[in-house]
Order: structure tokens, then C-alpha cells, then sequence
């Protein structure tokens, strides 16, 4: 297993805003291992999307740079596939052409007709969307949508998926078997994930490791904790592990203690 | 269509119709069906009544009897041209059939009728005009649209001059129109009238600015996301565009597309009668220069024609967007 298969190093970033610019990232590092599945977790606002945009390459960082197997990240591309917050399906493409549209892109000269319609509808299998490939995402449920938006990620194929809070609009029974999925897919595939995240509980149960981000202005990576928890992992078993509520126990120690509130950061530093 | 749908519904829920049901049948055809016609009956009650009150030098204006009497006369008079028409091309056949059989090698002269346009192909010709000049500014209007709505830098230069031209009339057009065609398009076998062309192009100029503004503000507040996902994929421009520009703005450009049409139906009119096509508005200006007893009630016999042709348009137009349109939900009207 390499160790830096993705590098965050120094990344700073600021926004031009109206008055003087906005500094909302300063000194993230982070060294990312093949197969690994990294949760970020912090407060609203301090900047979790932002890491993610850069490393997705829409955004650019102000200093520092991210590197991916070795080569620098300048634009952004289908090795690294993003699930949107609010799964960003074309409206007017039925499930199958939204999967459709991204496996083309990426296979155009390497996959036949033929293997571009069974890898579509392979991967929609892989998230229990086969029986719907011809409905259009307004007559999904918001479940069924995120799960299309996971597929057509998966289906790229690609060194890294990153994830904008990908279970946060739903419910806690449809989240939870998402995450199922989710752990599934990834013990099968291996695929290298940073998933943003506020839920602690998600994070312990999916993550290799949780990076918790310190709050803004020029936020920046607080603590990292590694999970040791051998897989597969079982909610329900968990819920009574020891070890499991350790873990959750010192990331809410981080986020309600540590980093309980912007203002005090302030006072405290001045 | 309403009602009948309404009837599906009413018999689907339930295998009987019940009262309920029929209270509500009831309900939608009164307001699809009846209220249109109370209003259409109100109207021609008091049209009939301020038209009994106008006496012009043209005598009494025309209530609704008139118009409807005129209009017959207008149907008519179409047939009975037709008749001559057919009867002339036969009288001709006749004779060139007779020539060539005294003398096989002869030159036969086939001329075309030159009879009076009617009424009916007097519309005719007001709707190929306004279709060509809708055509043309479609096709510039939508990629221009298109173009400004993906760069900003090009929205600023294009803007100023879009603000400038969108507010003139087509009667200031209409004198340059005339000049720039007559200078440029020379041809000794013409395929359209100057006329023609004249007016085209002015309805053209006048009903491109709908279309082009709907269009920049479709393009330019597409979904972030969606671009991000286009920016993802790393979608070319051209697949950009077909893929997600078009699709996501497809609703705009009908809206503005829309908007167009009327404009151009409505500027045409004016455009027939100063450029003399032979639609229309020409129609209307020869009645009026006419001045006979019974012109004013034909100018309002086309007057509801054009109306009526233009709700038609509309319809249309309406038809094609919630066809074309992805977001089944919206609600058109
Ligand atoms: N395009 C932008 N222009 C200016 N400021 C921005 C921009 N994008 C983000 N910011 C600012 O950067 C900070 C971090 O934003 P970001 O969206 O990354 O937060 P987040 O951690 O993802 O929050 P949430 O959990 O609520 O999604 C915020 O203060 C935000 O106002
Ligand atoms: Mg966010």
C-alpha cells in the first residue's frame, strides 16, 4: 500500500470577496493511502467543502498544492469523481443516461456498446438502482437520487470519490442503509474515498481515519484519529463496542470542547 | 379536452360515478367550458351595442352581424377566384394541347394566373412572412444568446448594443430595411418579392431581442452543480453545450421564443402595410384607402383574424414547449 497516494500539502486559499479577501483555508496537510477512507468532519462553515473542492481541482488553492499518484492537480477531471451534496443529476436524463453520460465520457475508446451498457447497468445494480434505469430523477425519491449520483461515481471508475455529505438530506433509515452500501461497494472496490461528513456516528463506523478540521476563518486540520475497527463493521454490534464509543466519545470531545464555538477561539487568541 | 379528461379521471377513481363526481364535472366544464363563453357573449353584446352608437364617414361602424356577413363575402370571394383560376389553367391546357397536335414541335407558352390575391391567400402569405422572419431571428438569436450567456466578457460587449436596439420600433427600421434590400439584393429571377423580404427582416429585427434576452439569462443561471459536473467529466465545448447549456436553458428559450413570435405577428401588420406585402396589413390599408361601406366591417373581420392567429401561434408555441420541456411539473401558460 502506498502511503501517498494522495498528498495535501500546505494548501491555503483565498476568496475575493467585496472588501478584503477571505481566508478560509491555511496550512491543511494531509497524506491520503490507496484504499483508504478519510471522513472530514467540522463545524459548518469552516471550510470542508472548500478541501474538497480543491482536491476535486474546482477550486484553485491560493498556496500550496494537492498531488495524486504523483502528478499535480490543476484542473478537474474523471479520476476524481465528486457525489454533490444534493446528488446534481441532470434533471432531464433518465437514471441509466445520467450514468450513461459519465461512463461514455471516461470509456468512450476503450469499452464496445455493448460493455457500456453492462457496466451502466452494473453499477446501478451495485446500488439497488437497476428496477428504475428509465425513470427521470424527479420521480425518485431524494434516497434513490443520491444513490444514482453514488453510481455514476463509481462508475467512472476513479482513483478518488469524494463526497459532499452525500447522506445529509435523508433519513436516518435510508442513511443507514446507504452507509451499508457504501462499505460494501468500498470493501469490494478499494476505492480511495474522502466522505465530508457531521455526522459522528458516520464517521467512526465508515472511516479509516476521521480528520477534524479546526474552525474558520483559515481553518485547518485539528486532529486526525485513526479508527481501528476491523471490518466489516456492524452497526448493531458496534453500538455496544467499547472501543466504538471511544472514538466517537473524542471526536465530539473535539468538536463540543475543543473547538466549541468560533467566538471563543477569537477571544482566546487575542 | 379538459372535460373529457376530466371524465377519465371522474370514472377512474371509482367504478361509479359518483355524486361527488358529477359535482365536480359539473364544476370544470362550467369553468372550462362556460365561463370562456359568457365572456365571448358579454363582449359581442357590447360590441353590438357601441358600434350602434359610432356612425363614421364610412358609415356605421360594424357590429358583430356585419363583420360576420363580411366575412362570408371574404370566403367566398376566395372561392370564386379559385373557380377562375382552375378555369383559366383549363382554357390554357386546352389551347396548347390543341397547338401540339397540329404541330408537334410547337412552342407552347404556359403563363401563370394573374388573378387579385383573396383574403385567404393573403393570410397565406402573412404567415410564410412571419414564419421566415421568426426563422431567421430564431437562428441568430439563440446561439448569440447562448454565446453571452456563457462568457461574461461577451455579455458586457454584446449588452449595450442589445439595450439600444431592443426598444425600437419597427417603423424606424422599416425605411433602412427597404433601402439595404433593394441595394443588395439584385436579381433578375427573383425567388422572393422585395416585399417580402422587407418585411421578413423587419420583423426579424424586431422579434430577435426576446429570444436573445431569455436565452443569455437561461444559459447564465444554470446550476452550479450541473456545471461542475460538465467541468468533472470534462465535457468538450460542444458536448457542453448539447448536453447541459441546451437542455437546462431549453425552458428560457421557449419563454423567449415565445415572447418573439407575438412580437413578430404583431410587427408584421405594420410592416405589410408600409412595405406593401401582400398580407395582411395590406389587405387592411387597401380597405382602408378603399373606403367603400363595407371596408371597416372587413378591416375588423381581419382584425380578428389576426387575433385569432396569433392565439393560435401561441398555442403552438405552447405545445411545443411542454413537449420539449424536461421539467414536466412547471406549469405553462
Ligand atoms: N466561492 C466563495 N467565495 C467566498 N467565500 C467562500 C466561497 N466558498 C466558500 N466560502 C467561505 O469559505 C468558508 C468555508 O466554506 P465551506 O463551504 O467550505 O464550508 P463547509 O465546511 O463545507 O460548511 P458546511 O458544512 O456548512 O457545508 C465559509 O466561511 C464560506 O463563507
Ligand atoms: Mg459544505
Amino acid at each position: 500500500m502506498k502511503k501517498n497516494y494522495l498528498e495535501i500539502s500546505q494548501v491555503g486559499i483565498e476568496f475575493a470577496t467585496e472588501g478584503e479577501p477571505f481566508r478560509a483555508l491555511q496550512n491543511v496537510n494531509l497524506a491520503i493511502a490507496k484504499g483508504e477512507f478519510i471522513s472530514l468532519i467540522g463545524h459548518s462553515g469552516c471550510g470542508k467543502s472548500t478541501v474538497l473542492n480543491i482536491v476535486a481541482g474546482l477550486y484553485e488553492a491560493t498556496e500550496g498544492g494537492v498531488i495524486l499518484e504523483g502528478r499535480e492537480v490543476d484542473e478537474p477531471g474523471p479520476d476524481r469523481a465528486v457525489v454533490f451534496q444534493n446528488h446534481a443529476l441532470l434533471p432531464w436524463l433518465t437514471v441509466y443516461q445520467n450514468v450513461e453520460l459519465a461512463v461514455k465520457c471516461v470509456f468512450k475508446k476503450s469499452k464496445s456498446k455493448t460493455e457500456i451498457r453492462d457496466w451502466v447497468e452494473h453499477n446501478l445494480s451495485l446500488v439497488h438502482m437497476d428496477h428504475a434505469l428509465h425513470k427521470l430523477p424527479a420521480e425518485l425519491s431524494g434516497g434513490m437520487k443520491q444513490r444514482v449520483g453514488i453510481a455514476r461515481c463509481l462508475a467512472m471508475q476513479p482513483k478518488m470519490l469524494l463526497m459532499d455529505e452525500p447522506f445529509g438530506a435523508l433519513d436516518a433509515l435510508t442513511r443507514a442503509h446507504l452507509q451499508d452500501s457504501l462499505m460494501e461497494i468500498q470493501q469490494q472496490l478499494g476505492n480511495t474515498v474522502i466522505m465530508i461528513t457531521h455526522d459522528v456516528d458516520e464517521a467512526v463506523l465508515l472511516s479509516d481515519r476521521i480528520v477534524m478540521m479546526t474552525n474558520g476563518p483559515a481553518a485547518s486540520i485539528g486532529e486526525v484519529l485513526r479508527i481501528d475497527l476491523p471490518r466489516p463493521r456492524d452497526r448493531v454490534i458496534l453500538a455496544d463496542d467499547s472501543a466504538f464509543n471511544n472514538y466517537r466519545q473524542q471526536v465530539l470531545r473535539f468538536l463540543y470542547e475543543k473547538q466549541k464555538n468560533p467566538a471563543t477561539k477569537k477571544i482566546q487568541a487575542a | 379536452m379538459k372535460a373529457i379528461s376530466a371524465i377519465s379521471k371522474a370514472t377512474q377513481g371509482s367504478e361509479l360515478l359518483t355524486v361527488s363526481n358529477l359535482c365536480l364535472l359539473i364544476n370544470k366544464t362550467l369553468k372550462t367550458l362556460t365561463l370562456p363563453a359568457v365572456g365571448i357573449l358579454v363582449f359581442l353584446l357590447l360590441w353590438q351595442l357601441m358600434a350602434n352608437n359610432i356612425i363614421t364617414s364610412l358609415g356605421q361602424f360594424p357590429g358583430p352581424s356585419q363583420v360576420w356577413e363580411q366575412s362570408k363575402t371574404l370566403v367566398v370571394e376566395h372561392q370564386r377566384e379559385r373557380k377562375k383560376e382552375a378555369a383559366f389553367y383549363e382554357r390554357q391546357e386546352k389551347r396548347n394541347a390543341k397547338k401540339l397536335e397540329k404541330n408537334p414541335d410547337a412552342t407552347v407558352k404556359i403563363r401563370a394566373y394573374t388573378g387579385k390575391a383573396t383574403f385567404v391567400d393573403q393570410i397565406a402569405t402573412s404567415l410564410l412572412t412571419v414564419a421566415f422572419g421568426f426563422m431567421i431571428a430564431t437562428l441568430v438569436a439563440v446561439p448569440l444568446g447562448i454565446i453571452c450567456g456563457l462568457s461574461e466578457s461577451v455579455y458586457r460587449c454584446v449588452n449595450p448594443i442589445i439595450q439600444t436596439f431592443k426598444p425600437v420600433s419597427p417603423l424606424a427600421w422599416l425605411p433602412l430595411v427597404t433601402m439595404v434590400v433593394s441595394a443588395l439584393y439584385v436579381s433578375n429571377d427573383p425567388i422572393f418579392e422585395k416585399a417580402f423580404l422587407t418585411s421578413a427582416f423587419t420583423v426579424a429585427l424586431c422579434c430577435l431581442w426576446p429570444t436573445v434576452v431569455n436565452t443569455i439569462v437561461g444559459v447564465a443561471s444554470i446550476d452550479r452543480d450541473l456545471i461542475n459536473v460538465s467541468r468533472v467529466l470534462q465535457l468538450g465545448t460542444a458536448t457542453h453545450i448539447r448536453k447541459i447549456v441546451i437542455p437546462s436553458a431549453i425552458p428560457m428559450i421557449f419563454t423567449g421564443l415565445r415572447l418573439s413570435l407575438a412580437t413578430g405577428w404583431m410587427v408584421l401588420i405594420a410592416a405589410e402595410m408600409l412595405a406593401q406585402n401582400p398580407g395582411l396589413g395590406k389587405f387592411i390599408w387597401d380597405e382602408f384607402q378603399n373606403g367603400s361601406s363595407n371596408s371597416l366591417g372587413r378591416i375588423m373581420a381581419a382584425v380578428l383574424v389576426i387575433g385569432v392567429i396569433g392565439f393560435i401561434l401561441d398555442s403552438l408555441m405552447l405545445t411545443l414547449q411542454k413537449r420539449v420541456s424536461w421539467d414536466k411539473q412547471a406549469i405553462l401558460r
